[in-house]
């Protein structure tokens, strides 16, 4: 049986294609925001690269902001739920999930089973988000892809003391202006992000095993500063960002095998 | 091709207690209008104020709360809340402060309009923002304010010493009163208000605790709309009467198996904070269109004032949700919530209102612990609706329910 998950978030949009719940055949992520084509490419990619039509599809599931306008989806769930269920896929034993994503920023409890228990989400504001690391590394003329070594040649990181983006913009420039090295304004800006992330986190309960999900968790600089908050490991696996996906389709999966077994 | 017939709607019953509760609350407004007209002497009161004393002694008065939340719902929270912006007051004031300090200036919004106040009645057992507004208005216009501090209670009950305390002031705003109006108290009077009020009162939480019927006979978001006439309206004797008619519908509704909400109930749930007034019906709609009833919330209960006597009434106005301590404003929650089979906390993390979204982090962590439930907060507004994402909402409601959903398969 195959089953597609498809996670519309609100800067890509990203797909997964199970086999039995249990293989991931293929994947795609494409950067494109909520209402654009970016959903219907992610797709015919991973079709493309999987070798199946969407004929084969046994259930599709969207998730993620853009879920509701998804037409092509038998089921639609929270990022939430499928974040969860990812995570518990990829790692059995993780009890918290760090999900961080381009305007959103999400911790999760999972029970025994895996389930979500529990949840917190940041507040309207952005900052602690991929769109602030985003605005960050413009600032800076790097690659959202170079913090992660810049960060890890800081000798002092600096302070970045605003949550917000535009005032934090501004404070960055100030430490540029004042000779603070960039690397060091990289681990700051890293730390920012960590110190907001790590107050979700603690709303919730850092209940051990811990892991990160979503884009933000590629930056190997953020997770390092999260796991000196939080004083635990915070495990990754390079399929973060295609956690809600996968969940989708391990929710699909899910779904279609209790029909069959009842 | 088939000629399209459009549905006609039946007309709605007058003497049903929906559109005697809707009179009430426009009548208040028209009332208020033709007495100033006539040149009486109009208030602004705010709403946890002892309505009882206004109403004994035959004034009028109107509630800024009330036409705030009336502006914001019908789409000009932003238009008011700019205009007190413009004048200087900070967006992180409250907006129905912003709305009203704005109206004051304006005198005229095509949402909701009331007469400008001779005087203002003030308690602060609801909000202490409201004495800085109320305090504006009095100096902007040259009006008397009347204040009674209902301080915030940190210990479970009520001291004799508290109630000594407010019932001075209480005494001291009746004369006030008195001679700003000329008009004279009368306790025979005070006895039939009171009995009035309770009446009222009563009748609106039985037919609120009419929720511990599964399925509940009414949609929740009803209290929000009907709560208005307990806001402005206790003392009357045809408010009693319909709530009175209000109790008996939700029974009647129980009795036949129907309710005002008009979906399968599957998930029952609390709202805790006031309703996101410009973004009602995304919010009704987001938990209507998932089959989850909201069957209770501490605000309606806020304006059930049961007490035996003048004093005692100063207890209970010493008694609103918003003035007890964490351990006593919490075990009412949780009543609600076991009365009433609650599945799942809502919290509205209102931008408005700093008291009230800063006591509950703490509280609604106790709450779901123990009532076993899972909560879920919101960012928005009562009034300004530039502090609320749809999205947002949306997402954190469909997590609830999916919570909610799996807690019932493990049962």
């Amino acid at each position: 049986m195959y089953t597609l998950g498809v996670d519309i978030g609100s800067t890509t949009a990203k797909a997964v294609i199970l086999e039995n719940g249990e293989r991931i055949v293929a994947s795609s992520i494409i950067i494109a925001t909520v209402g654009t084509s970016g959903v219907q490419n992610a797709v015919t990619e991973v079709l493309d690269k999987s070798g199946l039509r969407m004929e084969d599809m046994t259930a599709v599931v969207a998730t993620g902001y853009g879920r509701q306008t998804y037409e092509q989806a038998d089921y639609q769930i929270s990022e939430l739920s499928c974040h969860a269920i990812g995570a518990h896929f990829v790692f059995p034993d993780v009890h918290t999930v760090i999900d961080i994503g381009g305007q959103d920023a999400k911790v999760l409890s999972l029970n025994e089973r895996g389930q979500l228990a529990n949840f917190a989400m940041n507040d309207k504001c952005a900052a602690g988000t991929g769109r602030f690391l985003d605005v960050m590394a413009s600032i800076l003329n790097l690659k959202i892809s170079d913090l992660e070594k810049e960060a890890a040649k800081a000798t002092e990181p600096a302070q970045i003391s605003s949550t917000c983006t535009v005032f934090a913009e501004s404070e960055v420039i100030s430490q540029l202006a004042n000779g603070v090295k960039i690397p060091d304004v990289v681990a700051g800006i890293c730390s920012s992000v960590a110190s907001r992330v790590a107050s979700l986190v603690r709303r919730v309960g850092v209940q051990e095993k811990v892991c990160m999900t979503g884009g933000v968790a590629q930056n190997g600089g953020v997770r390092l500063a999260l796991e000196k908050e939080l004083g635990v490991p915070i495990l990754y696996d390079d399929k973060a960002q295609l956690m809600g996906a996968l969940g989708a389709s391990l929710y699909a999966f899910n779904k279609e095998n209790k029909k069959n077994n009842t | 091709m088939a000629e399209e017939v459009k549905k006609q709607r039946p007309a709605p019953d007058p003497n049903s207690a929906k559109m005697r509760l809707r009179k009430i609350a426009a009548d208040a407004y028209s009332d208020a209008v033709e007495a100033k007209k006539r040149g009486e002497l109009v208030g602004w009161c705010s709403s946890n104020f002892p309505v009882e004393i206004p109403e004994t002694l035959g004034l009028t008065v109107c509630y800024p709360e009330n036409q705030a939340a009336g502006i914001a719902a019908r789409g000009g929270g932003e238009r008011m809340c700019s205009e007190a912006e413009s004048e200087g007051y900070s967006n992180d004031i409250c907006a129905y402060a912003r709305i009203s300090l704005a109206y004051m200036k304006l005198k005229s919004a095509p949402e909701q309009d009331m007469p400008l106040p001779d005087y203002v009645l003030c308690a602060n057992n609801i909000c202490n923002c409201m004495i800085k507004w109320y305090e504006n208005i009095a100096k902007e216009l040259n009006i008397p304010m009347i204040m009674i501090d209902i301080p915030f209670n940190p210990d479970y009950e009520v001291s004799e010493a508290e109630i000594d305390y407010i019932e001075a002031q209480m005494w001291d705003a009746i004369h006030q009163l008195e001679k700003i109006t000329g008009h004279k108290w009368s306790d025979e009077k005070f006895r039939q208000v009171q009995q009035i009020s309770g009446r009222a009162s009563k009748a609106w939480l039985d037919a609120t605790a009419t929720a511990r019927y599964v399925p509940s006979p009414f949609n929740g978001f009803d209290l929000l709309n009907h709560m208005a006439v307990m806001v402005t309206a206790r003392g009357k004797e045809e408010a009693a009467e319909a709530m009175d008619k209000l109790n008996s519908e939700y029974e009647e509704n129980h009795l036949n198996g129907t309710s005002t909400f008009h979906a399968e109930e599957k998930y029952r749930i609390m709202f805790e904070g006031i309703a996101c007034w410009p973004w009602l019906r995304v919010t009704s709609t987001g938990l209507k269109g998932r089959g989850i009833n909201m069957v209770t919330t501490i605000y309606a209960d806020a304006f059930g004032f049961i007490y035996k006597d003048f004093r005692d009434m100063c207890r209970a106005y010493a008694e609103v949700p918003n003035c007890m301590n964490i351990e006593h404003a919490r075990d009412k929650r949780v009543r609600l919530c076991k009365d009433n089979h609650v599945e799942g906390l809502l919290v509205h993390t209102n931008r408005s209102c700093k008291l009230w979204s800063g006591f509950m982090p703490e509280m609604s962590r106790q709450i779901g612990k123990e009532c076993n439930i899972p909560v879920v907060s919101f960012d928005g507004d009562q009034a300004d609706p530039r502090n609320f994402s749809e999205a947002q909402y949306d997402t954190r409601v469909q997590g609830l329910m999916e919570i909610m959903d799996t807690n019932k398969e493990a049962k």
